[in-house]
């Protein structure tokens, strides 16, 4: 609990306005570890973070969708960041973790789960202290980056989870037809 | 909130009853065709009074009015007061579908449209009008005569009647009614209260609830002055409602009514002199014009047309509920019960563990095996509906297409509790239908063609449902004409689908009418013949893991065997390995297993491979190049080939290894993923991993086609 007015208070000055940083809309944003950089995800978004397991690999995907896992009986979809940023690959061991997020799906919610280094924190994000995507953002497509965020002296990239996914999804499915 | 919640449970319900309701009345009417008795027409009017104050209950007036009509029309036979006429009959089935199409535009919470029933109110008033003694008035002279108020035709909604101008509250002779005009009076109240009824302990619903005590009351509330959610105060009331109070009420009993309210309410009385009984037997909605969409045309078919997307509508809308037996409950508790005592009795293990307590450990486990399969067979149970659901549509299809195609038919259903799976069941329906119409308009005869052939008049169509093996057997079975061999074939010819030197047996020649377009009907009429349907037919059931096959003899009539899986959930699944890789076949698509000897394989043009299995050649699929498997061998000769079949194509399938049998829960990969060639889904293996299921047939066509296009390519 501490921690997270500590949050807010570093967000109170970042805006320069401790008065009105009540007023300013908030959202909290999951950030985790790709690499050398920080990225965020909505963390309405986020259904849970679990471990490495098994993956079945499915056929006619892209190199990105690894496979699918057995979720509590559901079959989920999982998708690798590195691979689908361009990043070197590394090998999953127990320490990778799998954040699983929904989003929407053309019959209600989809399930999926990123693969990703590792999980940071949770940070309190502030509207206005997010700054829109420069044109030249290394690897990662600017559409599915929602825009960049200052926090603790680090830049947090904020990822657009419903673009990314449903456009890795999809491409899998062209991929396969 | 939750109070919202409930309601919409009720009204889930009153849904239900209602769509049973109309089954019933529907199956009831067509018992009637035949012989009229008292006991048969009591249900039907039950059930249509029931229909009638669930529907009034629920606000969905437009129902509740045209029930009402129909409900004094069965009402009036059942008193014996009206025989029992065959003309009568077909106006109260085609109620029935008007009814069914206005509740189900409830259900998708669409507007209720009244076309249909504005256009059967007036049948429905003439049919009545005969009993009245009154002239008969014809459906079109009715305008005319609508001024006469002796004469009981309602101008309202015949086709030629303009909307329904005044829909008049105090109409006088205008709308002509069955009842002597005056003879029955009614209310309409206007009921404005102060926003603080409530606070002074008044519930309008119990005044409405006393009103209903003196006459039939309709109830609508204007909610027009409800404020956003936020400025919402639930200690104010909002609400004002009109209400239409039919009966013989004296003024001074509503006064009454109305007293301890009438210091923090507007409430206006308007006496209704003529809206009697019979007006509103007429005319549904007169009551409430504004409610009431203008009726211009009244044809039929328009109100068939309105009634397509509030079915697609409700389809999709539909959330699924299962009604279940009691029994079927409470034996999923009992076991449910055992389960507990089992897990109790192994938890102790985890408590203390003896060497010794080994055997009682496997007893424990073997109990928990045997359990949990009894509460898997159980909960299966559940999904699963009598195949009669789906065959009580059938009297009343039959009923309708033979009086149209001047045939005479008599429909024979067996096995009707035979249970499957509900979505089967539900899938199933639309198949059936077209294979019922093909036999009714193709293959049953004209009764002077069937006299001549020596036969009886009237034709036998018959369903049978029965369970065989693992499968549920639906047989739809004429003594029509049969298939004409020479004719599919000459068909087959002149489009090409079949080589002039061809020579194809029985079951080929039958299986040419599942191709899509073709039709060997010499007119197209508008029950069947224009080719679109059988293929239609197989793919769904090929969807639903089945398969048709055909059985016919000329001249003595036509049996198709659809052959389905009792359940879309579980799996008969064959385990393969390919590589690493694990995947999964239906066992019911695999005929046998082979290891394959090299004088057995051979090659066409270097490309595609085949087998030779018994006499004829199968292509060989190599599941690791179609999935990008590394196998363990790229030899053949070193693999085990499984051959399978689909659609009555044969193909075999190159694996590594064959591994258990077991029955396998089928899981979407749809529902989070995508649909992937090949793969018919998902099921979760002992260890929690995922294994792929194999879509055997769709695996064989594309392969079938892929190949087609190589060869059409390298000519």
């Amino acid at each position: 609990m501490s921690a997270v007015e500590g949050q807010m208070g570093v967000n109170a000055s970042a805006a320069g306005a401790g008065l009105s940083a009540a007023d300013s809309i908030k959202e909290q944003y999951l950030s985790f570890i790709l690499g050398s950089e920080e990225y965020g995800v909505d963390i309405q978004k986020v259904q849970e973070i679990k471990g490495w397991d098994t993956v079945t690999r499915v056929p006619y995907s892209p190199p990105y969708v690894l496979g699918v896992i057995n979720l509590r009986g559901s079959i989920v979809p999982v998708i690798d960041l590195r691979i689908r940023f361009g990043l070197e690959q590394i090998p999953h061991d127990a320490t990778t973790v799998i954040i699983v997020v929904h989003v929407p799906g053309e019959r209600g919610e989809r399930i999926v789960g990123m693969v990703v280094d590792a999980v940071s924190d949770v940070y309190d994000i502030a509207a206005e202290n997010i700054r829109p995507p420069p044109d030249a953002l290394g690897s990662v497509d600017k559409v599915f980056v929602r825009g960049l965020a200052c926090q603790d002296k680090k830049m947090l990239i904020l990822l657009d989870v419903d673009g990314l996914v449903i456009a890795s999804v999809n491409s899998a499915t062209k991929a396969a037809a | 909130m939750s109070l919202d919640l409930e309601m919409e449970e009720i009204v889930k319900v009153f849904f239900e009853e209602s769509f049973e309701g109309l089954d019933a009345m529907e199956s009831g009417l067509l018992t009637l065709d035949a012989q009229a008795d008292r006991e048969t027409i009591n249900t039907i009017f039950r059930a249509a009074h029931s229909i009638k104050g669930g529907a009034g209950t629920f606000g969905f007036l437009e129902i509740s009015q045209f029930t009402h009509s129909v409900e004094t029309l069965l009402d009036e036979m059942r008193n014996g007061m009206r025989a029992v006429t065959p003309d009568a009959v077909q106006v109260l089935l085609q109620s029935v579908d008007v009814i069914r199409e206005m509740t189900q535009s409830a259900q998708a919470k669409q507007p209720i449209v009244t076309v249909g029933a504005d256009a059967l109110s007036g049948e429905l008033a003439r049919i009545l009008a005969q009993k009245s003694g009154a002239a008969a008035a014809p459906a079109a002279g009715a305008a005319e005569t609508a001024a006469d108020a002796t004469t009981v035709a309602a101008p309202a909604q015949l086709p030629a009647a303009p909307a329904t101008s005044a829909a008049p509250v105090k109409s006088g002779p205008v709308v002509p009614i069955i009842v002597a005009p005056g003879s029955i009076e009614g209310w309409r109240i206007t009921f404005t209260p102060e926003p603080t009824l409530f606070q002074t302990c008044n519930d309008p619903l119990r005044i409405f609830h006393e009103l209903t005590s003196l006459g039939q009351l309709e109830v609508t509330a204007h909610v027009g002055a409800l404020p956003p959610l936020d400025a919402f105060d639930a200690t104010l009331c909002y609400l004002s409602w009109t209400l239409v109070l039919r009966g013989a009420v004296e003024h001074a009993r509503i006064i009454e009514v109305f007293d301890w309210v009438e210091a923090v309410s507007k409430i206006v009385y308007e006496p209704l002199y003529v809206e009697a009984a019979g007006a509103a037997v007429s005319k549904p909605g007169a009551a409430l014009p504004a409610a009431v969409p203008p009726r211009k045309s009244a044809a039929p078919e328009a109100a068939a047309g309105a009634a397509v997307p509030a079915t697609a509508a409700k389809a999709a809308g539909d959330a699924g509920s299962i009604r279940v037996a009691t029994e079927k409950v409470d034996a999923l508790i009992n076991l449910v019960g055992e389960l507990v005592i089992t897990q109790s009795m192994l938890g102790r293990f985890a408590e203390k563990y003896e060497p010794a307590d080994l055997e009682a450990l496997r007893r424990g486990l073997i109990q928990l095996s045997r359990n949990t399969r009894e509460l898997q067979e159980s909960v299966m149970q559940i999904r699963m509906l009598p195949i009669g659901f789906s065959f009580n549509r059938f009297p009343r299809l039959v009923h309708d297409l033979s009086r149209k195609l001047g045939k005479k038919v008599e429909l024979k259903l067996t096995g009707e509790n035979t249970e499957l799976d509900k979505t089967v069941l539900e899938k199933i329906g639309d198949p059936l239908v077209h294979l019922v119409r093909n036999a009714l308009d193709h293959g049953m005869e004209m009764p002077e063609t069937r006299l001549a052939a020596g036969k009886s008049e009237t034709g036998t169509l018959e369903l049978n449902a029965f369970h065989e093996g693992g499968s549920i057997i639906i047989e739809v079975k004429d003594d029509g004409a049969g298939l004409n061999k020479a004719r599919i074939l000459a068909k087959a010819r002149e489009r090409g689908l079949v080589q002039e030197d061809e020579t194809l047996t029985d079951e080929q020649i039958y299986n040419l009418i599942f191709v899509a377009g073709f039709s060997t009907a010499d007119k197209v009429s508008d029950v069947s013949g224009r080719g679109v349907g059988m293929d239609v037919v197989r793919r769904n059931i090929n969807d639903l893991g089945g398969h048709v096959q055909i059985f016919s003899t000329e001249g003595l009539g036509s049996t198709i065997r659809i052959r389905l899986p009792l359940t879309l959930a579980i799996l008969e699944g064959q385990v393969l390995r390919v590589g690493k890789e694990i995947y999964v076949a239906s066992l019911v698509s695999i005929i046998e297993t082979v290891q394959p000897t090299r004088e057995h394989l051979s090659s066409i043009a270097g490309r595609s491979e085949l087998f030779k299995h018994r006499d004829s050649y199968l292509p060989i699929i190599r599941l690791h190049d179609l999935f990008d498997i590394e196998p363990d061998s790229r030899d053949i000769a070193k693999g085990l080939l499984v051959v399978v079949e689909a659609d009555g194509r044969r193909a075999s399938i190159l694996v590594d290894e064959l591994l258990a049998q077991q029955q396998v829960v089928i899981k979407s990969l749809e529902t989070n993923f995508k649909q992937v060639p090949g793969l018919a889904g998902a099921t979760i293996h002992g260890d929690g991993t995922v294994a792929l299921i194999l879509d055997v047939p769709g695996l064989i066509t594309n392969f079938l086609e892929r190949q087609s296009g190589r060869v059409e390519l390298a000519a």
